[in-house]
């Protein structure tokens, strides 16, 4: 029997301070009754022999001395089953849908273990996502991270929700599931999520976590967390291949500022705890392959950059920790271009990996590279032509400047409903280059040339 | 051993009462006996980092001290290893507790089963002392593992046998009855005593055009390569660590990516040595403390591999050492510190963090070790990474300090796919000068000259570079025009460098000098030409110094660029 206290100190933000306990574990599990009966969790943060501090997921309004706090000698599980496919769930874990509870196949501690290095597969196979600016540019790979830096105002829940729908890993029999957690999203964004799943029939293979802008900030900081203790169960456990959607990683990062604010800790950078890195590490590190496994996690965190700023901790710290990163430009999207994917400052530093031959074509590797390279001269030559005017360039220079145009036209934008496949894209690319006289194409081989180019000398 | 009971239980840091413990003893904490070190004591308060996550411990459980400082194992078997901070084999790690890191389990350094060839070398009788070598083991192909008689020890052999031995075993013994083994341990957070330490002058050569030619950095010298995300430290620090020329190569992933270290788990035993041949596994030991470990195992991973290098320099080795990435180490501090509620000095980071920073550092260099006259050397390649890509920031700024040699990456080459993405205006070294006279001897006697001549037409561009942009480049005169074409030459040719191209990822020391000086070469070639009166748009036609590029990426360079040396000539000679 776990006894029950009544013995609150002192209660500040979103802690508690509990007085003459028996001996508590650190890190365990709180269940708080007020005396209205109405349940709360917590989880302790700092245990003493003179004092147990608990930080309360749901937030402590209506907590007074009167309170009942019982320590249930365990870390925070989330009971898992593959039952979980085709369902909404509460950031903290509970069915939202109307739909009965899910009967636990297992419950699992939330705060993943560290993958042994050693124990770890490199990612190398290709994950098409059927949008161009990914596959194509900055290619996903299973098993990698890949976070888009937004901004406030730009369409990133759309993309999201379009690499929900059409994501697909290529090989046979490979069962795929995707856990979606939203965090800190208003009410009107998770209904916008929750119609478009159930609409579009992609419900059926993904676990849907919602933490609303209103839910306590504490619980934000757990629903990454559950959703990704999901993943790693259906990935390692059932053998498929999921998509982790995170979204929206800022929000996260300022709960976190609020509880170290909370608990009087010293700020580091912009108020910003100081150990920030190590715990989106622990976030994002959770993505992966694993030797003799069948199943992969990948992840697409998304956060809005504050400000625009791509310095500001919260990117700055992810980018040191993921593998490269997908960069929306507000220009773009100014423009009506969607998805405003700025291919210049994104990057996936797997792709080399994830592509070629076998795995997507041959001649991905190099048309991205002579795209890449056209497109970055085609944006220089725009600011000069606002300076001396178009006549003034050469004959190249009109042509590159008519390609970057061009290519944020027809490969970068694209419909949200449109799956492009990779080879789609690649053809393309081939019909843009096509308008190049075959010697300008510096970055592709003669052979490959011969096989793809189709322009006229 | 002393006993005491735990009190306060907060994150990585516990506290203890009722123990009697000494600064940086390591002690066992909790039923699961986590392993911690004592970092404050306070009055009856003692205060510990545990490496391992403390998740359930409560107050009353009992701590354990083990009375000895934090130390490594020092022995056979460290090459081609693997460890997590703490020097817990990764691979035995995986067999004890699968494929995630679960607590509470020890695991030793060295194999205890495996059993090594140890051949004597000193006899019954001889008097020894610390750091002398007793013989030695082929620890693998080609690397000839000393051991040696542990620093602080001395007196008379009285049995050494050649035989067959694990690590534990005995081999030998003193005449003050102390017994001698192929390992001996050594606490991380202490240096290893030399007989001298010695001004460095040779260079080490990393095969990277950009290092070698322009910021060299010297055997037993520290170098920083601070830079943002994605402007290549990894990659550059792995090409230093596949193609230095050092024996030896200590590589700490101190708070990176897992798949990173992965790469290099994969990597390394299918890439050959150029100098050996052989495997480049053989000559390394990998340290890897990923950013989702245990925060205070990050903090110790440094001394761990800084220890092991120091082992290896006592032998007579060159060890090479990289840290990736001593800012997750500074934070790791930050974050103990915070929880010690120290007063925080600049951004929140301890005030001790430049001391600590300058100690690590300092354990750098050539010296002749204790008990051998060959000359060991140590040098470390600290990778920084500045928030936002701000080098003013406390970590960029301490190191700078302290490091002789600053290889600045640039966010904006790396854009323009310029890699290695070293900005050559900003970086320097200030080994030029001590290592010329080297230079001078194995590669040419103007190597110095060619050097500098380059670097002067890139600073030159870079003036020219700001006319440029406000009045076009055709508006240059012919001569300055010259200059940026020999410029992008040089930028294209020798400071670029493909580390994902089979030939070109490594370039010999002849083949970085005969680079510069067909371009130098060219350029005399060219002024000669203005100088008849030839144009500019002339000079760009000729296409032999197109085909510079191509050596980059020929085995023979050699035989290529004496090829286009006479195309260049004769078409100069048509030219006028």
């Amino acid at each position: 029997m776990l006894k029950e206290y009544k013995t609150i100190e002192k209660i500040a933000g979103p802690l508690i301070f509990v007085k003459n306990t028996e001996p508590i574990g650190y890190a365990d599990l709180v269940r708080i009754q007020l005396p209205s009966g109405e349940i709360k969790n917590g989880q302790v943060l700092d245990t003493s022999k003179d004092i147990v501090v608990v930080q309360v997921f749901e937030g402590t309004s209506g907590i007074d001395k009167e309170t009942k706090v019982k320590f249930l000698g365990e870390n925070i599980k989330l009971a898992v089953s593959k039952d979980m496919l085709g369902r909404i769930l509460s950031g903290a874990g509970k069915p939202i849908d109307g739909g009965p509870e899910i009967v636990p196949e297992k419950r699992v501690e939330i705060i993943g273990a560290a993958i042994n290095p050693f124990s770890r597969n490199s990612p190398s196979e290709f994950f098409q996502t059927g949008v161009s600016t990914v596959d194509a540019m900055n290619t996903l790979v299973r098993g990698q991270k890949l976070p888009i830096f937004s901004g406030s105002g730009l369409p990133h829940n759309e993309i999201a929700l379009q690499i929900a729908r059409q994501s697909k890993v290529v090989g046979e029999g490979a069962k795929f599931a995707i856990v979606f957690a939203g965090m800190g999203i208003t009410n009107e964004e998770a209904q916008y999520f929750m119609r478009d799943f159930e609409e579009t029939g992609a419900l059926e293979r993904a676990v849907v976590f919602l933490n609303l802008a209103d839910d306590p900030a504490v619980e934000r900081l757990i629903t990454p967390r559950m959703a990704l203790t999901a993943a790693e169960y259906l990935a390692y456990e059932h053998d498929m291949h999921v998509l982790v959607i995170l979204t929206d990683l800022t929000n996260y990062c300022e709960s976190l500022r609020e509880i170290g604010a909370a608990r009087e800790e010293v700020p580091g950078r912009r108020g910003y705890p100081g150990y920030m890195y190590t715990d989106l590490a622990s976030i994002y590190e959770r993505a992966g392959m694993i030797k003799g496994r069948k199943g992969s996690i990948t992840q697409v965190p998304i956060l809005t950059m504050i400000g625009d700023d791509i310095t500001h901790p919260i990117p700055d710290l992810t980018g040191y920790i993921t593998e490269g990163q997908i960069v929306l430009s507000r220009e773009l999207h100014r423009r009506g271009v969607y998805p405003p994917v700025d291919v210049l400052p994104s990057l996936s530093r797997l792709m080399n990996s994830g592509i070629g031959g076998k795995k997507t074509r041959d001649d991905h590797k190099q048309v991205s590279d002579q795209l890449y390279a056209f497109y970055a001269e085609g944006r220089d030559l725009r600011g000069l032509v606002a300076i001396v005017g178009e006549e003034a360039l050469s004959e190249r220079d009109r042509r590159l400047l008519h390609f970057a145009a061009e290519f944020e036209d027809n490969v970068v934008r694209q419909s949200n409903r449109e799956d492009r496949s990779i080879q789609q894209t690649l053809d393309i690319g081939w019909k843009l280059l096509a308008k190049f006289p075959k010697r300008e194409l510096s970055r592709i081989s003669p052979e490959l040339k011969e096989k793809y180019w189709k322009g006229t000398e | 051993m002393e006993k005491g009971i735990l009190y306060r239980i907060a994150g990585p840091v516990v506290v203890a009462k009722n123990l009697k413990a000494k600064m940086y003893d390591v002690v066992r904490v909790g039923k699961e006996k986590l392993m911690g070190e004592v970092i404050q004591i306070d009055g009856d308060k003692v205060i510990i980092q545990v490496y391992e996550d403390t998740s359930g411990i409560k107050p009353d459980e009992e701590v354990i001290n083990t009375g000895k400082p934090l130390s490594v194992e020092l022995g056979p078997g460290l090459l081609t290893s693997i460890y997590d901070g703490i020097q817990r084999p990764l691979p035995v790690l995986q067999e004890l507790m699968g494929d995630f890191i679960k607590r509470g389990i020890d695991a030793p350094g060295l194999d205890r089963k495996k059993k090594w060839d140890f051949k004597a070398t000193k006899k019954k009788g001889e008097k020894v002392k610390g750091g002398d070598i007793l013989g030695e083991v082929e620890e693998t192909e080609g690397v000839m593992h000393k051991i040696l008689v542990p620093p602080n020890i001395e007196g008379k052999i009285t049995a050494l046998e050649s035989g067959k031995y694990t690590v534990d075993d005995t081999i030998g013994e003193l005449d003050n009855g102390t017994k001698i083994q192929l390992m001996h341990s050594w606490p991380v957070r202490k240096s290893r005593p030399v007989k001298q330490k010695l001004p460095p002058i040779t260079p080490l050569i990393t095969g990277q055009r950009v290092f070698d030619a322009f910021f060299p950095l010297a055997k037993g010298g520290v170098a920083a390569i601070p830079g943002p995300f994605g402007a290549g430290k990894t990659v550059s620090q792995q090409q230093l660590a596949k193609w230095s020329d050092a024996d030896i190569i200590v590589y700490i992933g101190c708070g990176e990516r897992g798949n990173e270290m992965t790469e290099v788990l994969t990597e390394f035993p299918h890439l050959t040595d150029p100098r050996s041949g052989r495997p480049l596994m053989n000559r390394t030991t990998l340290i890897a403390n990923t950013s989702n470990m245990p925060v205070a195992a990050r903090e110790v991973s440094i001394y761990t591999g800084i220890t092991i290098a120091e082992y290896y320099r006592d032998q007579g080795f060159s060890v090479a050492l990289m840290a990736d990435s001593t800012s997750r180490w500074a934070e790791a501090m930050r974050e103990i510190s915070s929880r010690l509620e120290e007063m925080p000095g600049e951004e929140g980071y301890p005030a001790y963090l430049s001391t600590r920073l300058a100690e690590f550092y300092e354990r750098a260099g050539r010296v002749i070790p204790l008990g051998t006259d060959k000359e060991g050397s140590i040098s470390v390649i600290g990778a920084v990474s500045p928030p936002g890509g701000d080098f003013s920031e406390p970590v960029t700024q301490s190191t700078l300090r302290v490091t002789k040699t600053f290889w600045a990456l640039d966010a904006k080459l790396a854009q323009r796919r310029h890699f290695p993405s070293i900005n050559w205006l900003t970086s320097y070294s200030l080994y030029l000068n001590q290592l010329s006279p080297w230079f001078k001897e194995s590669v040419s006697a103007d190597w110095t000259e060619t050097v500098a001549h380059c670097m002067k037409i890139l600073q030159e561009e870079d003036k020219l570079l700001e006319i440029v942009q406000l009045v076009g480049s055709d508006s240059l005169p012919e001569k300055e025009q010259l200059t940026l074409e020999v410029a992008r030459l040089i930028r294209e040719n020798v400071l670029q460098q493909n580390a994902f191209h089979d030939i070109d990822t490594f370039s010999p020391l002849p083949k970085t000098y005969r680079l510069m000086k067909i371009i130098l070469h060219f350029s005399s070639l060219a002024q000669g030409s203005l100088g008849r009166g030839m144009r500019m748009k002339q000079i760009i036609a000729t296409k032999a110094k197109d085909r510079i590029a191509n050596a980059k990426f020929e085995k023979d360079y050699d035989k290529l660029l004496t090829d286009i040396e006479h195309e260049m000539q004769e078409e100069f000679n048509k030219l006028g």
